[in-house]
């Protein structure tokens, strides 16, 4: 096992909530290996995305810092490739445009931009799509392209929001069988954050559970079954059932 | 709180600025001293006008002028506005003349009626109307046909008959919609006066402004300017607290 | 006025109808002015009274001269607004420097209608073309300098966070998301534009010019002219109707990804 890939370091984050200091995140301490997909699972309010932006570099820690790739984390770059809840995709380009947006950045050659366009938007199932406008694609389509988009670019981590939270049930865990085949492939280094248990024990090697606010690591879970994964398998149920109890005590704190 | 003191800074970085250029102006002696007139010219215009009256009278004459045109347009575009929204038959008939004279100019308008009513007041109170009656109108119209039919559809539900959904859904679902019309429409009536007293007028800040021009007085101009700026900014927060307190039950924005 | 969206093709025959309905009902009343006896026909012309005025002028040559000179003043009145109003807008969108700059003197002149202003540019700079070209300028640069500087604070966040996560630098930024996400706006502030240069012309040709439709409109009232002034007025109207529609077209083109 080489260097983490992330490295996040005694991590607190500090709210000014109507004047009054709010602390979102305390002394998070986490590694994630590289190749490895981890999830941020908690409760609302628990800081996980707030986690996960600062990892992305959209917010700056109060206290701590995140390393990427062993280079400490100031702001958003290239390498930390992010794929949001409500898609973000650039409505006045094409699909095709979309995932070449990166590497056009990288001046990369327009003949290879579309070699590596096309690579992705049929990994992602979406090769006939690619001169359609995101204002003529369903939801399950446009996070798709997204994916494609932060995949092409070769990021050393992906970064995900929640990614399937605006989606339906059935179009969600289409997604998420089509993530997991995808990550059999591409083997990237991916930080998740969830609410949803049975999509962090589907997707994760390992699952890291917070607390409620403020946020701290509660447990982390390896999660060591084989993939793809069976939802209904006993032990899927049960590891699901485990995380679960964990999960709903610190629920219970919330809504106390 | 903050950005009120802001504005008033950058008002004040405003008049400063003002003042240098055209105080400036006079020390170093670049331009004639009478083309730029300086903050203290301009006040000194005012304090004349003040004196003789003759600055409210002009004020009063524009705004009185105005507030008759708006008034006739506002009531004949709040009737037909309805109406229109309301009835398809009479939206499409009235929708010919609103295509034709829609994209023309209204102050293209405004010598055909100083041809037609004369040079007194009737010719500037009758183009007042008619420059804001069309635009309220179509606002008005607009508004009224944008109601949610699933508003008109749950009163029903609940037995409101053809009046009372008019009256009770109907309306007070378009008045957002209605009151920005008129405040649009009053604003254009402000806007189009300066215009129309430009031309065959003998009073009204407008004709003042002009005057500035025929005797070469641009510290009258700048002053008639300011003071139609004031008129208008008055009128419309009046408006906008008018509008914020009828409307208390939309969601602040 | 409009309701569920209208196919291009219907639409423009509905507003054909309209016209032709609308041209009727005129003769009709000019008709009745007529022969009722109502009051002096000439206050009154019917539409092919009007028409067979603008074909006299178009024929003998003067016409062109007038319209000439209008849609040339409107032109580089308005480009120059437009140019400044873009590029200053955009900075201001952009950059908070020039922003504090600026605002306070668009927000000082916003409410002082600009008609009021036009005896000052003529002071300044005589009845020539330039006057009436600096003040067109002058008032359409406010509103599409104000909608310009709304359209870039509005794009959403989170694209220009998407952007730089895939490694955009500031320039990138700026030219490949911010002036995209920022053009439908940008085009509406335009539109205002061009009708705004259309409303203001006007009133520069009655009091201070010796050619142009607004002349030919001011100059009908010394001998009670109306079809000449109605003429030239509609020929105004046409042409602002044509600059909108060239608007419209632009708009077609370059916003294709809106509404596929």
């Amino acid at each position: 096992m080489g260097a983490p890939k992330i490295e996040i370091r005694g991590v607190d984050k500090e709210f000014k909530v109507e004047g009054r200091p709010a602390l979102a995140l305390a002394g998070i301490d986490l590694e994630v290996a590289e190749h490895e997909f981890v999830c941020l699972l908690g409760p609302s309010g628990c800081g996980k995305s707030t986690l996960l932006n600062i990892v992305a570099g959209f917010l700056q820690p109060s206290a701590g810092e995140v390393q990427v790739d062993g280079r400490p984390v100031t702001g958003p770059g290239a390498d930390r490739g992010v794929v949001f809840q409500e898609y973000v995709l650039f409505p006045w380009l094409t699909v095709a445009g979309n995932v070449e947006f990166g590497p056009r950045l990288g001046s990369v050659a327009a003949g290879e931009r579309r070699r590596i366009a096309a690579r992705y938007l049929e990994l992602v199932g979406l090769g006939a799509h690619a001169d359609k406008f995101p204002i003529q694609l369903s939801g399950g389509m446009k996070q798709r392209v997204a994916i494609a988009r932060a995949l092409a670019n070769n990021p050393a981590v992906i970064l995900m929001d929640e990614p399937f939270g605006a989606l339906d049930a059935q179009t969600r865990e289409v997604l998420q069988d089509e993530l997991s085949r995808i990550q059999r492939v591409e083997h990237k280094t991916i930080l998740f954050v969830t609410h949803s248990i049975r999509e962090a024990v589907y997707l994760a090697d390992r699952v890291v559970v917070m607390t409620s606010a403020p946020g701290r690591i509660k447990e982390v879970f390896d999660i060591a079954l084989p993939t793809p994964r069976d939802r209904f398998a006993a032990e899927f149920t049960r590891v699901e059932s485990e995380i679960t109890r964990v999960v709903k005590e610190e629920v219970a704190k919330v809504h106390e | 709180m903050r950005s009120g003191l802001a504005r008033g800074a950058a008002l004040g970085g405003v008049l400063v600025a003002w003042a240098l250029v055209t105080y400036g102006n006079r020390w170093l002696g670049i331009t004639n001293p009478v083309l730029l007139p300086t903050p203290g010219d301009v006040i000194a215009a005012a304090v004349d006008g003040l004196r003789d009256g003759s600055l409210l009278r002009h004020g009063a004459i524009s705004l009185l002028r105005v507030l008759e045109g708006f008034g006739l347009a506002a009531g004949a575009a709040l009737a037909l506005g309805l109406l229109a929204g309301l009835c398809t038959s009479l939206r499409l008939a009235l929708e010919p003349v609103l295509e034709f004279v829609r994209p023309i100019p209204p102050l293209a308008f405004l010598p055909m009626f100083l041809v037609w009513f004369g040079l007194g007041e009737a010719s500037k109170v009758a183009f007042i109307g008619y420059t804001t009656f069309f635009p309220m109108f179509v606002a008005i119209a607009a508004s009224v046909l944008r109601v949610d039919v699933m508003l008109l559809r749950a009163a029903a539900s609940l037995g409101a008959s053809r009046v009372a959904l008019i009256w009770r859904v109907v309306v007070p679902a378009a008045l957002p919609g209605i009151i920005v019309g008129l405040r649009l429409g009053f604003g254009l009536a402000l806007f189009v006066i300066v215009g129309a007293e430009f031309m065959g007028a003998d009073a009204g800040l407008g004709h003042l402004i002009m005057e500035g021009r025929t005797f070469f007085q641009p510290a009258q101009i700048v002053l008639g300017a300011l003071i139609l700026g004031l008129l208008g900014s008055l009128v419309n927060a009046l408006l906008l607290a008018v509008e914020r307190s009828l409307l208390r039950w939309q969601a602040s924005a | 006025m409009r309701g569920p969206a209208v196919p291009r093709r219907r639409a423009l025959t509905v507003r054909l109808a309209s016209m032709a309905a609308f041209l009727a009902l005129w003769s009709v009343a000019a008709g009745i002015v007529e022969i009722g006896k109502l009051f002096n026909p000439i206050f009154l012309p019917g539409p092919w009274v009007v028409i067979g005025k603008i074909v006299g002028l178009g024929v003998d040559g003067q016409l062109w001269t007038h319209v000439g000179a209008t849609l040339q003043r409107v032109a580089l009145g308005f480009t120059s607004g437009a140019v400044l109003a873009l590029l200053l807008g955009l900075a201001a969108g952009h950059v908070r420097a020039v922003r504090n700059l600026v605002e306070p003197v668009v927000e000082l002149l916003r409410p002082i209608p600009p008609l009021a202003m036009l005896p000052l540019f003529i002071v300044w700079v005589g009845i020539g073309e330039s006057s009436k070209v600096g003040f067109i300028t002058y008032a359409t640069f406010f509103p599409m300098f104000l909608t310009t500087v709304h359209a870039v604070s509005q794009i959403d966040p989170r694209l220009l966070l998407a952007a730089r996560s895939l490694g955009a630098r500031p320039r990138q930024v700026f030219f490949l998301v911010i002036l995209p996400a920022a053009l439908p706006e940008i085009l509406t502030g335009i539109r205002l534009g061009v009708a705004l240069s259309f409303f203001v012309i006007v009133i520069s040709e009655f009091i201070a010019a010796e050619a142009g439709l607004g002349y030919l409109i001011n100059d009908g009232r010394n001998f009670f002219l109306v079809a000449q002034m109605l003429g030239a007025a509609v020929l105004l109207g046409l042409f602002g109707y044509l600059g909108n529609e060239m608007v419209g077209w632009l708009e077609r083109r370059l916003l294709r990804w809106q509404r596929v």
